[in-house]
């Protein structure tokens, strides 16, 4: 539910028709005083108000990201993306536009490739995330990961997680069966230091090497 | 004797890190307390803000504040009385309003989501003025830039190619092209107390970023540290400390908190600069044996109102070609538009692409080969200054070129050559960018287990700096890279230039020569040898056997004297070989080779994928990249990634990076002569080249949208 707003409301109307929180945020000091236990303001005054609220504004939200289940309370706003880096601190998935347009955010989601900042995060309840950091299996890389250090698939580094979170699906959907068909099947991952020839050989590696990826 | 390893392919070091998702950027950093800062723009182009309502937006859940310029606390160097005031735009110090997209509030809360949604919920209120964005409309109020250097410049005769047997008069247009590195650009600021204040910001130069926060803030430079260990790519946008960069420190000091400003990709297009819209005109003269006789390029660009943008749009007309007669005239036009900044091969892209245009035009009107016509006006020496080049082996680029693409299959008749339906067509395209090394240091530190780190306050924004780092160091001291570590992205390591203008392997990397240089001689010393020998040395073995726990030194690197004797460039020919579709206007990049003279390549595999990458780029500028404005309103209409093509994976084929790979004797011990701009450079030219080859039709408007071919 979106937060009611009521700019330019004069404060003492929004006593009686605002939310708990304008109750006690807009209300002000002295009318705080005069309406509530002192208890209430101190708590006012140690946003005691916005832990209460933010209790009820948010969602349990349980997830398996990289083999760790979860047990979240969420905005139902928070995209997946959001989550992920600011929650989990699972900073490899990047943010690159927030609009589904470059493909840096790149997960796994049940196994599929999603980009995860057009995915709000309560959508994903009890389902399986990979993310970058999950790939590789202990210190042994995924053999897509070598593949992109092998062929340089990367300058930069800020697209490879969904660059190779992408390949790796890109491989599993059937889409990797020559280099046109890679190119355009890699086209929704941008790399602006342009390493596209690089990251396709690396998935044709991969693809003819019959690895697990 | 030791074996000479510089050049032997070695993958990126930090590889692991970037493929594992373990390499933090700058806006990767947890701390407690962290809160995130969204700003507000303007929506009008032109004018004051006459009020701005907070209300709403400071009362909104977890909001701690919202600066505007009614409220805001004065940063320091932003005032007249500043000892070292801060150049460009001035956030939330005034309320005037120069362009479209200027924030004007920053609202800080505690998550990103909350600060993102209290933005929306301040309301500005402003007196509009007129404004002017368009750029064709206003061109003939360009003036001469202030800074001395873009004085008109003549060489023999001015216009000298109008009385010429031989003659190509054309307009070139390039477009505003938006650097959009794929990281958004982030800064995270935190303060202890009053007077010292950590950065991590998306730099492309740590001491240069530490200078303009403390001279901001009027703080000593050593209470400004700041972190910039990876970088998400960059390309000219990083190169300047942005208003939002400041922006950002000060609300962390506001707020007693630290503070994490992201820009929205859309806010790339207006705050971060771009390559600057240009109409520039070219003047060829020649004999009709295809000797030039003048050349006039005159060119107009973009700048804002609030501050002026100049780059080298014209100067390569003044070198590139020997002839008797040049003149060029630089101008720029403000605008109601965000201040440009130099991107990958500032202004000389820009400029080649107009020059090599016109000289292929020149050469269908000679019936002369483009390839002929360039050997027969070979520049010998750099007539602007009058200077021997340092080095310059562009003759052996056009014919390794020519080979690789293969050009003896080109029709000197454009329209000739099919391939099923599809018309074919060879083009080239030659640049040069100015080859730099500037003074840098670096620390040197051998370990009790022969191990050595190297430190400098360098940046790597994507090529691979600390790898090239590590490759040098591993051939001065005749030791494995595995042994060797390399740290840089810090402003509290010995101080380095900016990277850009593609200079940092020439600057930093003689920094790292010499120290591993230094450390060798010391060894010597020790051990009382000749301090010049060239003994194999096991460096454990030495440090164990002076009774050492380790062994630091240090050194300062730069230029020699002799070094001004010289014009020093790197130089590239481009060959496209295109298929274009004469029913739909499709173009289809068939084989992309860049021939590259840049000295001497301190890694093959790094340096060939920065080549591809900057082909990449240039297909962006010949084929896909406009930023556009909707001069009704002032405001881009294009601000994102689905309006704004940047090349993606299907629009890029295999691209061909040839090496020289000559050290250059003058410009630094190692012989680079760097390769980041002159990969761009020339690329667009040979693209546009090919498809006239291939059609007929000359597009001298960029990008080569399909459009453009259906006449």
């Amino acid at each position: 539910m979106p937060e009611k707003e009521t700019p330019g409301v004069p404060e003492n109307e929004n006593i009686l028709s605002g939310t708990r929180r304008d109750f006690l945020k807009q209300s002000g000091f002295l009318t705080a005083v005069a309406l509530t236990p002192i208890g209430i303001v101190k708590a006012a005054e140690s946003h005691l108000d916005e832990k209460v609220a933010a209790f009820f504004e948010k969602m349990p939200l349980k997830m398996e990201v990289n083999g760790v289940s979860h047990q979240l309370s969420v905005e139902p706003r928070s995209t997946l993306l959001e989550v992920l880096r600011e929650q989990l601190d699972l900073t490899g998935t990047k943010k690159g536009c927030d609009r589904g347009q470059c493909g840096a955010c790149t997960v796994h989601v049940n196994g599929k490739r999603v980009n995860s900042c057009l995915s709000l995060a309560i959508t994903n309840n009890n389902k399986t995330i990979t993310t970058i950091e999950g790939l590789a299996d202990g210190d042994e890389l995924h053999p897509m990961q070598q593949a992109f250090i092998d062929h340089d698939g990367f300058q930069c580094g800020y697209c490879t997680s969904g660059q190779i979170m992408s390949a790796v699906a890109c491989i599993h959907e059937g889409h990797a069966g020559s280099e046109t068909e890679i190119r355009e099947f890699m086209s929704g991952n941008i790399c602006r230091c342009g390493a596209y020839p690089n990251i396709v050989n690396a998935i044709q590696e991969v693809s003819k090497g019959g690895n697990k990826a | 004797m030791k074996k000479d390893t510089i050049g032997e392919p070695l993958s990126r070091v930090d590889g692991r890190l970037k493929v594992t998702g373990g390499a933090k950027y700058s806006g990767e950093y947890k701390f407690p307390g962290l809160t995130y800062a969204v700003l507000v723009p303007a929506t009008i182009v032109n004018g004051t803000v006459t009020a701005v309502d907070i209300k709403a937006a400071k009362y909104a859940p977890g909001v701690l504040a919202v600066i505007t310029p009614f409220n805001a606390e004065k940063v320091p160097g932003y005032q007249p009385d500043a000892k070292k005031p801060v150049k460009g735009l001035k956030l939330f110090n005034d309320n005037q309003v120069h362009f479209n997209g200027q924030p004007i509030a920053l609202v800080i809360a505690d998550t990103f989501e909350r600060a993102t949604y209290a933005a929306t919920l301040v309301k500005a209120t402003y007196q509009v003025q007129p404004f002017e964005t368009d750029f064709r409309k206003n061109i003939d109020k360009g003036v001469t830039p202030n800074a001395g250097k873009y004085k008109d410049y003549v060489r023999g005769e001015a216009d000298a190619y109008k009385n010429a047997q031989v003659k190509i008069e054309q307009e070139y247009i390039q477009p505003s092209e938006m650097h959009n590195p794929m990281e958004l650009h982030v800064t995270t600021a935190y303060w202890e107390g009053d007077n010292k204040v950590t950065v991590y910001t998306k730099s492309q130069g740590v001491m240069s970023s530490q200078r303009a926060i403390a001279a901001a803030f009027n703080l000593e430079p050593q209470n400004v540290l700041i972190n910039a260990r990876f970088v998400g790519g960059a390309f000219g946008s990083s190169l300047r400390t942005w208003p939002h960069e400041i922006a950002a420190v000060q609300a962390a000091k506001f707020v007693k908190h630290p503070v994490k400003l992201t820009l929205t990709r859309e806010q790339m297009f207006t705050l971060v600069g771009y390559r600057p819209l240009t109409i520039q005109k070219i003047g060829l003269g020649a004999t009709a044996d295809g000797k030039l006789t003048g050349i006039t390029h005159e060119s107009h660009s973009q700048t804002a109102v609030y501050e002026e943008f100049t780059e080298n749009a014209v100067n390569v007309s003044r070198f590139l070609y020997q002839s008797p007669n040049v003149n060029t005239r630089y101008k720029v036009v403000p605008l109601h538009i965000g201040v440009p900044a130099p991107m990958r091969g500032p202004g000389e892209s820009t400029g080649a692409y107009a020059l090599e245009s016109a000289l292929d035009e020149l050469s269908y009107a000679l019936n002369i080969d483009p390839i002929e016509l360039r050997l027969r006006n070979y520049a010998d020496i750099d007539q602007e200054r009058n200077l021997p080049w340092s080095s310059k082996h562009l003759k052996e680029c056009y014919q390794l070129g020519a080979d690789r693409i293969g050009w003896a299959n080109r029709s000197p008749k454009p329209g000739t050559i099919k391939d099923g339906d599809w018309l074919v067509g060879y083009g080239i395209g030659c640049g040069a960018f100015g080859a730099y090394r500037g003074h840098a240091e670096a620390k040197l530190k051998l370990m009790a287990d022969g191990s050595i780190n190297i430190q400098s306050a360098t940046t790597d924004i994507g090529p691979g700096t600390n790898t090239a780092m590590i490759v040098i160091a591993a051939d001065v001291l005749g030791m494995p890279a595995e042994k060797i570590t390399f740290d840089l992205g810090n402003s509290s390591l010995p101080p380095a230039p900016t990277q850009g203008g593609s200079s940092t392997v020439s600057s930093v990397g003689s920094a790292v020569h010499d120290v591993c240089v230094a450390l060798r001689q010391k060894l010597y010393t020790l051990q009382g040898k000749p301090r010049d020998s060239m003994d194999e040395i096991d460096y454990a073995a030495v440090i164990k056997e002076q009774n050492l726990p380790y062994l630091e030194i240090s050194v300062g690197s730069e230029s020699g004297d002799n070094a001004k004797n010289y014009s020093m460039y790197s130089f590239s020919a481009h060959f496209a070989k295109v298929y274009v579709h004469p029913l739909t206007g499709v173009v289809k990049i068939k084989n992309l080779i860049a021939v590259v003279d840049a000295g001497k390549i301190v890694n093959q595999k790094t340096a060939a994928s920065q080549m591809k990458g900057g082909a990449v780029g240039g297909i962006g500028m010949a084929m896909t990249e406009e930023a556009i404005i909707d001069n009704r309103f002032g405001r881009y209409i294009n601000g994102n990634f689905a309006d704004y093509h940047v090349p993606v994976n299907a629009d890029i084929p295999q691209i061909e990076a040839v090496f020289i790979n000559k050290p250059d004797p003058v410009i630094n011990p190692v012989g680079t002569k760097g390769i980041g701009e002159i990969s761009l450079i020339g690329v667009a030219p040979a693209i546009a080249n090919a498809v006239f080859n291939a059609t007929g039709i000359r597009v001298r408007d960029l990008p080569i949208t399909p459009d453009k071919l259906l006449s």
